[in-house]
């Protein structure tokens, strides 16, 4: 599903920064992988790489069997597409509800009316929000509000879901709902990347653990811990 | 684009034209005092033109022939008038036709050649149709070096000033036209600029979960278009409620000015204001988007 070679990369600004290192990694179809590190490690910048929202310095990077590098401006939509993305922050809009706000996903990628009206409500029931359709974000707890984007994120059946840090602003009890419906959606085959930095959770979910420090990968455990 | 697309693009674009109440309003009225001036300009020298045409079909110079000439020198004469360049047509009217002319003009009984014992004061007259009434006073000139020609007489300086008018006018308005379309346009931008800010959130999600440049940008498109198209529609309404009204009066008080008043032109004229207004708007939207909107 994903595979790096050799990638680095390096923001050049006042003073440059290596934000990875020659990284070599491959994820396969279906996978749940954690990335896991101190801040700075880098994390969000790996993530940042595999939705081609930035390019590396040097390497290559394939997502779904396709050269990231190689690839052209107009077909990056697409190649989005099959990629789901959760923030830490949401990144909800406020002034629509829940039903909006997951419908303005998938009438952004031009799907019918009629499509978004029955995929809607049916991902909004999968993450448990089937009775908030009409509620505004501010009238939802933190943990609702990450559903939301969850649903928001898997309203396209992506083969793909790439999560920074979904629970960093959670409770813990909260922080396990949307763990379980990361793994639900996993056991539907979706491959899941979750940046993390919730030791508890990576120690009992007992799921790939690849651990990065100063932009070089330092372990890579199948079934591993924090 | 599908039509599923262009509702929702409507959609958003008619959302943030209510978001931004104010500023749409502004702008909407800019373009339609833009367009209001370019109608009102465009109505007024469409008129002056007609004026001038109108007075040009009745321009001619009149040739007041020497009173010693004899009939067969006069009517010898009719070839030099015609080799003159831009002349039309010549007619001879001799005296006695002059004086009938005079006599109807007079009145019924009159009987103008008995009160003058029988000698006629007038002169033969050429009269010479110009094919262009800028070519008058030049086919004038020449006119008066021909032998035989007393005087000349012609409607001076009424159809260059007619025409210098329409010139004047056109160059005023065309100067005054573009510096409010200017300021249309700016406001146009800066609305335009106000709701890509506004929707600068929506626009990273959208590019996030993969759409398309052209969708990102339809919304702005169309919310500058439709700020356009309200204007000109609002300069279209204010144009034909002023002009029947100016018809009704005009055509009251002073029947005998031409004034355009067909279905046809004021028709293509709306077109025009419409199309124009939706243009600058879709203008107006592309300077903000190329400037602010990074997709
Ligand atoms: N746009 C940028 N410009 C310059 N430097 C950057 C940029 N983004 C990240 N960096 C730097 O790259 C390094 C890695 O950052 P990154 O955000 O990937 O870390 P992280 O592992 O996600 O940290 P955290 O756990 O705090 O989120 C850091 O030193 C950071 O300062
Ligand atoms: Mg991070």
């Amino acid at each position: 599903m994903i595979q790096l070679f050799n990638v680095s990369k390096t923001y050049l600004g006042g003073v440059r920064v290596i934000a990875l290192k020659d990284i070599n990694l491959h994820i396969k179809r279906g996978e749940f992988a954690f990335l896991v590190g101190p801040s700075g490690a880098g994390k969000s910048t790996l993530t940042r790489l595999m939705i081609r929202e930035e390019l590396p310095s040097a390497g290559q990077i394939m997502v779904d069997s396709r050269s990231l590098l190689r690839m052209k401006e107009r077909e990056v939509p697409y190649f989005r597409r099959k990629i789901g993305f959760i923030f830490q922050d949401f990144r909800l809009l406020m002034e629509r509800t829940v039903y909006e706000n997951v419908a303005f996903a998938i009438e952004a990628i031009e799907m019918s009316k009629s499509e978004v009206r029955t995929r809607v409500p049916a991902v909004l029931d999968l993450v448990g929000l089937k009775d908030k359709l009409q509620s505004y974000p501010h009238q939802l707890s933190g943990g609702q509000q990450q559903r939301v984007c969850i649903a928001r994120a898997i309203v396209n059946d992506p083969l793909l879901v790439i999560a920074d840090e979904p629970t960093g602003n959670l409770d813990p009890d909260t922080s396990w709902e949307v763990m379980n419906i990361l793994s639900a959606i996993n056991k539907r085959g979706t491959t899941i990347v979750m940046a993390t930095h919730d030791k508890e959770m990576v120690d009992r979910m007992k799921r790939r653990v690849i651990a990065l420090d100063m932009g070089r990968i330092v372990r890579d455990e199948e079934r591993g811990a924090y | 684009m599908r039509i599923s697309s262009f509702q929702y693009a409507l959609r958003d674009a008619c959302r943030s034209l209510w978001r931004n109440k104010f500023m749409s309003l502004a702008s909407v009225a800019t373009v339609a005092i833009s367009l209001v001036i370019l109608g009102g300009a465009w109505l007024l020298v469409l008129n002056t033109q007609n004026l001038a045409t109108a007075m040009e079909s009745e321009l001619e110079v009149n040739l007041y022939l020497k009173q010693d000439l004899t009939r067969e020198q006069a009517l010898g004469m009719k070839d030099q008038f015609a080799a003159i360049p831009g002349v039309d047509t010549t007619t001879y009217v001799p005296k006695e036709e002059g004086l009938k002319i005079l006599e109807d003009r007079l009145g019924e009984d009159t009987n103008l050649l008995q009160a003058l014992d029988g000698n006629n004061p007038l002169p033969d007259i050429y009269r010479l149709k110009s094919k262009d009434a800028t070519l008058v006073p030049q086919i004038a000139a020449e006119a008066a070096q021909i032998a035989g020609v007393e005087k000349v007489r012609y409607g001076q300086g009424m159809v260059e000033k007619l025409l210098s008018l329409t010139d004047w006018l056109r160059t005023v308005g065309i100067l005054v036209i573009i510096a409010i379309a200017l300021a249309a346009l700016f406001l146009i931008a800066t609305t335009i600029r106000i709701t890509v800010f506004a929707r600068r959130r929506e626009v990273s999600i959208m590019k996030l979960v993969g759409a398309t440049n052209w969708y990102i940008r339809w919304p702005f498109f169309l919310e500058g278009m439709m700020i356009g198209l309200l204007g000109a529609l609002i300069a279209v309404g204010f144009l034909q409620l002023l002009y029947s009204q100016l018809l009704k009066n005009v055509a009251m008080m002073v029947s005998f000015l031409p004034i355009i008043s067909d279905a046809g032109s004021l028709l293509r004229l709306y077109e025009i204001l419409l199309f124009s207004g939706t243009l600058l708007g879709a203008i107006g939207s592309a300077i903000s988007l190329r400037k602010f909107l990074k997709v």
